[in-house]
Order: C-alpha cells, then structure tokens, then sequence
C-alpha cells in the first residue's frame, strides 16, 4: 500500500468510514459529559463549593476539606465498616459462589443440576429494595428467624438495632442473593476444562475429591484471580444501595460506610466540597487497591488485568 | 468422565445431591414466604407464626389494597415508562458503540475503548455528577432517569467482544455488495447477534425496572416516582399511610405488613415472568462476556 502523509491518511480512513465513526460519536459523547466531565469536577474537593457561585469562582481550600475528614470522629469508623463489609464478603462471600460450582459440575443428573441452577439465579432479579425489604422482615423480632430461634429455645434477638450482627446479616443476604448469578462465569470457566486430564487422573486412581482438588481448581485459576483482583480493587468501596437500605441510626456504628456518609454529608445537608474530598479519597484508595492486586497477581501467578 | 457405581462415589452423589437441595429450598424459601403470606389473612399472620407453608385463611385483600393506591399505580407506571424508554436508549446506545468500537482496524477505536474502560477503575464519583446533573438542569425530569446511566460499560464491553468474534467475511462481502455500514448492521449483523441482543436488552430493562439510586438522585416529585422508590418507603421505612385500608381491618399494623408481602409479589411477577423466556440466552452472553 503507498503511504500517503499520516495526516492525509487518516482524513481518507475518516471520510471513507464516517458513518462507522458517526455511530461511536453519541457513545463517545455519553463517556465525555458523563464520566470524565465529574473527574475533572472531583476539584471541588479541593475548594470551597457552592453552586451559586459559578464554577471557577469558588475559594480554593487544597487540603482542607480532607483534614477536616480525617479528624473528624467518623472517619475512623466508616472507613472500618467499609473495609469490614468488603473482608466479611471476601471471606465468606468470594468463595461461595465457586464451591457452588464445583458442586454443580459433579452433579450427575442435567435435569437436577439445572434445576437448581434456575432456582439459584432467582434472587439475583430481585431488586435491592424487595430483598432488603425481605431480609428487614425476616429478621424483624417476630419474624421468621426469631421464631426459628425460639423452637430452639433461645431468646428473640433484636438483629436490627444491635451493631454487632450487621456484618454478618448484610454479608449472608448479600450470598443468598448473587451465589448463583456469580457462579455462572465459574461454570463457563470450567466447562472449558480439557476432559482427557480426567481421565488420565482416574487411570492413576485419582478419588473424586482429588480430581475437584488438583484438576478443576487449578483449571480455572486465572478467572478466580481476576474476579480476586477486581473484588479486592474494589476493597474499599461499598455499594451504596444496600447499606443505605439497611441502616438506622441505631446501628451507625457498624452500618455507615463510606458511601452512605458522602450521601448524607454532600445530598443532604448540603456540604458539597467535604463529601467531594470524601468521595474522592475513595476513589483514589480503590484505584491504588487495584493496582496493587493487579501487580501482586501478575508477579505471582501470570493472570492479570492488564 | 468414566463412573464407577463404587461406593465412595455413592456418598459423594447424595452429599452432594442433599446439599444442593438444602440450598435450593434455602434460597426459594423466603421468597415462597411471601407470596404465602400475600394470600394470607393479615391479623391471623400477625399474631401467629410467620413461618408459612400455606396460606392462612386465604384472602386477596391485600392485593385489593394494593392495586385500588393510586400512588402505586402512578409509580408503576411511571417505572414502565422509564424501562421501556431507558431501554430503548440503552440499547441503540450500545449498539452503534459496541459495533464501532469492534472495528479495531479503525483508527481511534483501541484508544476509545482504552479510555472507556478506564471508567470502570476510576470515577468522578457521587457528588460531582449530581452537579453536573444539576447543572444540566436534568434534576426532576425524566431525563436524568435515562441519561446518566445511558451506557453501561461492562455490557459495551460483552457486545463488542461479541461483534468482534463474528465472521469479518460477512461484513467485507455486504460491503462489496455496496451496503451502507448502517445497513449492514442492522440488516446483517443484528440478525446474527440475537443472543446478546437478548442478555444486553435483559441486562438494562431489569437495571432500569430495579433502580431506585437514580430516583433517589435526581426526582422530587412525589408523582414521578418509580415503584422501587414507593416500595422503599413501604418495606423499609413503614409508611402506613400507603397502605391503610380504609377501615377494612381495625388493625392496620397487622395489615400493612401483609400488603408489604402483596407488594413484593406485584413487583417482582413481571421480572420473574421474563425470566423463564431469557434464562436460555444470558447464560450464553455471561460466556461471551467472560471471555473477555
């Protein structure tokens, strides 16, 4: 091909293809005004905003907004009740959905195993606040986990208005809901396996357990490290929805985390610039995460994001 | 995978096969729950155990509340208006960028997609897009419920690997043929790619019908709310004036809790309805998305 000047050239390819480059421009548009307009808005972290004064004219504060954070009283408890939330789902929540596949991959009957596969994906189309409503109810004083506790003969337990079980309840809703859902890509990892390796394995007088162990874990090891590293990237950020559905003032101690603090501070009374530097700090916490587990995996196993 | 009757794998199969029924009824149960309860008579529910297995002196009463609220009804509908209308954004959004976007020999398209991706690592965050919403004067209309979240970039991502894995031979004969580019999406591409057409469409309209952050936003006004909002105020904050029945029961304690099940029935049934028709054709696209 002659190589015209670059420049020419790609007015030609422009031209030539201008109706494919016309179909990205609303999209481009879209992640333009929505996504990267608010990062450079981020700056209002650093100054004292109000949306009366326009834009440039507000008094610029640099770190102040975040040192007023820092030594405030809340600070240290919503950061703790962010990172807690986001250890309890690592924990418990991170491996659920793949030993749930592991366990559908043995299952010998198809009917049984996409029965249950159906019915696990269910919770996952219930919205936030049905499920949350659901979850309130359950564990009311006369709902159905009390009374359950009752036959036992244990004493009815407020869940709700006590602290110290909300980790616990918003991690254990949070699996009921997505177990399913999040074991679909686990499964589509391991159906991906090479099924000779099995047989080899049984030719070697390999049990069950040890083929799940040392052949189909290992199998789908590079996708359980990317969803590790996008769950880990994201330690520090936990979604709003829920939390702000489950909380009352009463279980503060345990249930404000960094979002819903940013949402009160900067919604509802108002103080844009401090729930800004708040938001932003966030940000920057997730994104250095991610990094970070996306290296440690790349120098230690050889799956990463990029 | 060879199977021998042995007797270690015996125990393996029914462990197995217990388990995964424990789970099974595990996650069906509260929902089962309250549907149970939704056909239940209120007070007798109320005073006695919640633990259901069939209807308490069955009764539609709280469905007669719910459906004769007008608020619901309003919100309702206001949620079928912006699932059908978001979607309908959402999709012709993602479309003609998913579909650009795959034409990586374009130059531009790689850095595009690079600078789209970065979105999903970093993010301006909840403050300064509610000001720029507000600045845009979207705050109270329908607009900020479709806009702000026009475009969602994980199913960009599953679309465009999915065009991107299709035959380019297809495209470069229409294109000798002297189609047009939009013809040969729409009338060559689209045709092939039903699946994920299927799992994308499915992917936002359930986003838009569960939403209720964005309402939270960016509406005030009481008469465009979406259900998802109504709901919250019912399930979570006990509204009674919502569900009061108007002197159907002298205890509305008891009855607002059985409208609560009522509720939750309505507004699940159509996802639930869906879901059965689209199940064949996520699982698919989750694969195609996985890939990538």
């Amino acid at each position: 091909m002659i190589k015209t000047s670059g420049s020419k050239q790609l007015v030609e390819t422009v031209r030539k293809y201008k109706y494919l480059y016309l179909m990205a421009v609303p999209v481009l548009l879209y992640y333009l005004v929505f996504k990267y307009i608010p990062m450079y808005g981020v700056i209002i972290a650093f100054q004292k905003y109000s949306p009366t004064i326009p834009f440039f004219e507000n008094e610029w504060r640099g770190l102040h907004n975040f040192i007023e954070f820092f030594t405030s009283v809340y600070a240290g408890r919503i950061i703790r009740n962010t990172f807690m939330l986001n250890l309890y789902g690592l924990v418990l929540g991170f491996p659920a959905p793949i030993i749930l596949a592991l366990m559908l991959n043995e299952v010998r009957g198809k009917i049984f195993k996409k029965t249950v596969q159906t019915v696990s994906y269910i919770p996952h189309f219930i919205s936030t606040v049905v499920s949350v409503g659901i979850v309130l109810s359950f564990v009311s004083y006369d709902g159905v986990i009390n009374e359950i506790i009752n036959w036992f003969g244990g004493e009815k337990i407020q869940f709700m208005t006590e602290p110290g079980f909300f980790y616990l309840i918003y991690t254990i809703s949070g699996i009921w809901q997505n177990i399913g859902w999040n074991s679909i890509i686990y499964l589509a990892a391991i159906t991906a396996i090479d099924q000779n390796m099995y047989e080899a394995a049984y030719m070697d007088g390999a049990s069950r357990w040890q083929q799940i162990w040392r052949i189909t874990l290992p199998c789908i090891y590079p996708t359980i490290s990317i969803l590790l590293i996008l769950q880990i990237g994201s330690m520090m950020s936990v979604g709003f929805e829920k939390v702000f559905l489950m909380q009352n003032p009463s279980i503060y101690e345990a249930a404000d985390v960094i979002s819903t603090y940013v949402y009160r501070k900067g919604l509802l009374e108002l103080n844009y610039s401090y729930s800004a530097a708040v938001g932003f700090f966030n940000s920057i916490i997730n994104f250095v995460l991610l990094i970070g587990a996306n290296y440690a995996s790349r120098r230690y196993s050889e799956t990463s994001l990029w | 995978m060879k199977y021998e009757k042995t007797a270690s794998n015996r125990i393996f199969d029914t462990t197995l096969i217990v388990l995964l029924s424990i789970l099974a009824v595990i996650t069906l149960y509260p929902y089962y729950n309250v549907v149970v309860s939704s056909f239940s008579n209120a007070v007798e529910l109320y005073n006695g155990s919640k633990l259901v297995l069939l209807p308490k002196g069955f009764n539609y009463d709280s469905y007669r509340i719910v459906f004769r609220n007008p608020i619901l009804l309003t919100s309702y509908l206001n949620t079928f208006i912006y699932v059908v209308l978001g979607t309908l954004v959402n999709m012709l959004m993602n479309i003609f960028g998913a579909y650009s976007l795959s034409k990586r020999y374009l130059p531009g398209m790689k850095v595009f997609m690079k600078l789209i991706v970065f979105t999903m690592f970093f993010s301006g965050g909840m403050i300064p897009t509610f000001l720029l919403v507000y600045e845009l004067q979207m705050i109270d209309s329908i607009w900020a419920m479709i806009l702000p979240n026009a475009v969602a970039t994980m199913n960009i991502i599953i679309m465009r690997t999915y065009f991107i894995g299709m035959d380019p031979a297809i495209e470069e004969s229409a294109r000798m043929d002297g189609a047009h580019d939009f013809t040969i999406l729409f009338k060559i591409i689209l045709p092939l790619a039903k699946p994920v057409l299927a799992v994308i469409t499915l992917y936002y309209a359930v986003g838009h019908w569960n939403s209720f952050f964005d309402a939270l936003l960016y509406l005030r006004t009481r008469s465009k709310f979406p259900l998802q909002i109504i709901l919250r105020e019912i399930l979570i904050y006990n509204n009674k004036t919502l569900t009061s029945g108007q002197g159907v029961y002298e205890d509305t304690q008891a009855v607002s809790e059985s409208v609560k099940y009522a509720l939750i029935v309505v507004s699940t049934v159509p996802i639930l309805c869906l879901y059965p028709y689209l199940q064949k054709h996520f699982v698919k696209g989750i694969m195609i998305g996985s890939i990538k």
